[in-house]
């Protein structure tokens, strides 16, 4: 049985997602981003696809979002619009 | 969009078009053609071993991309240096003069703050085991999950846990940029290299079977060795890459300050 995770995992993706467009500080947002990384592995795992996951973990969830606040900490932190 | 969904097999359905054709042959056939247990990893650098290829190809291309947008070479006219016995900080704003960096003076960055002992202690007992589980990620690419990429990817992330516990100029003292550089070109190298040493054995680019003359030991694992060592040319590329971009985009350009 693992039809409630799955929902559960996905609402929280979709929250995060929704969360990561609707917010202002950008730092926030690539904080936001690796949570939506880290549970879309949770989700791939879920599937069985563990190579995929673990790529997203490592990629999505770690280096991208050390991009992102490198980029960051270069530009501006509050968004225009 | 939602309705249209409702119209899709279910998840994991045998009889969905993705799972008809080919995935029978490489459930059966897989382990007998390449002894490796891995279908995934054989799939990726095997099968489909040329699309792999050109995807080193284009983190490649997107690490030279990086360097040449961002990559400055002008320097900075401002100096900060740090007097190591009493922990002055010096502002040189004259760009002539400069102070012979040593064991007496060192180079400071402007938003420097003291990094903190925890950080620094945990990092740098954490980053060798970090190191550690990259090679191992790489080197059982064919038996378990992970490959070159994720390999790759988790090593040069330690070497960035390296540059923000301490900062910037630690890692690009231990790790010159020449040498990322010729990383970067060598990974796709040895992927290419392997793959073309194929073809004067006698097979198709790409045909790790034809490389078991060169090799000792059981001739039906030369398709798993070929596969490791295209997934360590991965890896140190992907490696290399992953270091540039980020030194590239937190230092401006500049490789002197960052975070």
């Amino acid at each position: 049985m693992h039809w409630p995770i799955d929902i559960i995992v996905l609402t929280l993706v979709i929250f995060c997602a929704i969360a990561a467009l609707s917010v202002k500080d950008l730092l926030v947002t690539a904080i936001l981003f690796g949570a939506y990384s880290f549970l879309m592995c949770l989700l791939w795992t879920i599937m069985g696809a563990v190579d995929v996951s673990f790529t997203e973990a490592s990629v999505g969830a770690g280096v991208s979002t050390v991009f992102f606040v490198a980029a960051i900490f270069r530009t501006s932190r509050r968004t225009k619009d | 969009m939602l309705y249209g969904t409702g119209e899709f097999p279910n998840w994991g359905d045998p009889k969905s078009p993705a799972s008809l054709h080919v995935s029978d042959y490489y459930i059966e056939k897989t382990f007998e053609d390449t002894g490796v247990p891995n279908f995934v990893t054989a799939v990726v650098t095997d099968y489909r071993g040329f699309d792999t290829m050109f995807e080193t190809a284009v983190i490649f291309t997107a690490g030279l991309g990086c360097f040449l947008l961002l990559r400055d070479f002008r320097g900075k006219k401002e100096h900060y240096y740090r007097h190591v016995p009493t922990g002055v900080i010096l502002h040189v704003k004259d760009d002539k003069k400069t102070l012979k960096v040593g064991s007496e003076f060192e180079y400071m960055d402007k938003e420097w703050v003291p990094p903190d002992l925890i950080n620094k202690t945990v990092c740098r007992i954490l980053i060798p085991f970090i190191q550690i589980y990259a090679l191992y990620v790489v080197a059982h690419g064919d038996y378990s999950p992970g490959g070159g990429f994720q390999g790759g990817v988790i090593f040069g992330s330690s070497l960035i846990l390296l540059a923000i516990s301490y900062n910037l100029k630690t890692l690009v003292k231990r790790i010159k940029e020449k040498l990322l550089g010729i990383f970067a070109a060598v990974g796709v190298l040895i992927y290419a290299g392997i793959a073309a040493i194929c073809m004067p054995m006698g097979g198709a680019f790409l045909d790790y079977g034809k490389l078991a003359p060169l090799v000792p030991g059981d001739p039906h694992h030369i398709r798993a060795l070929g596969m490791l060592g295209v997934e360590i040319g991965v890896g140190i590329a992907v490696m290399a890459v992953m270091v540039i971009i980020y030194i590239n985009i937190v230092s401006e350009g500049r490789h002197d300050e960052g975070l």
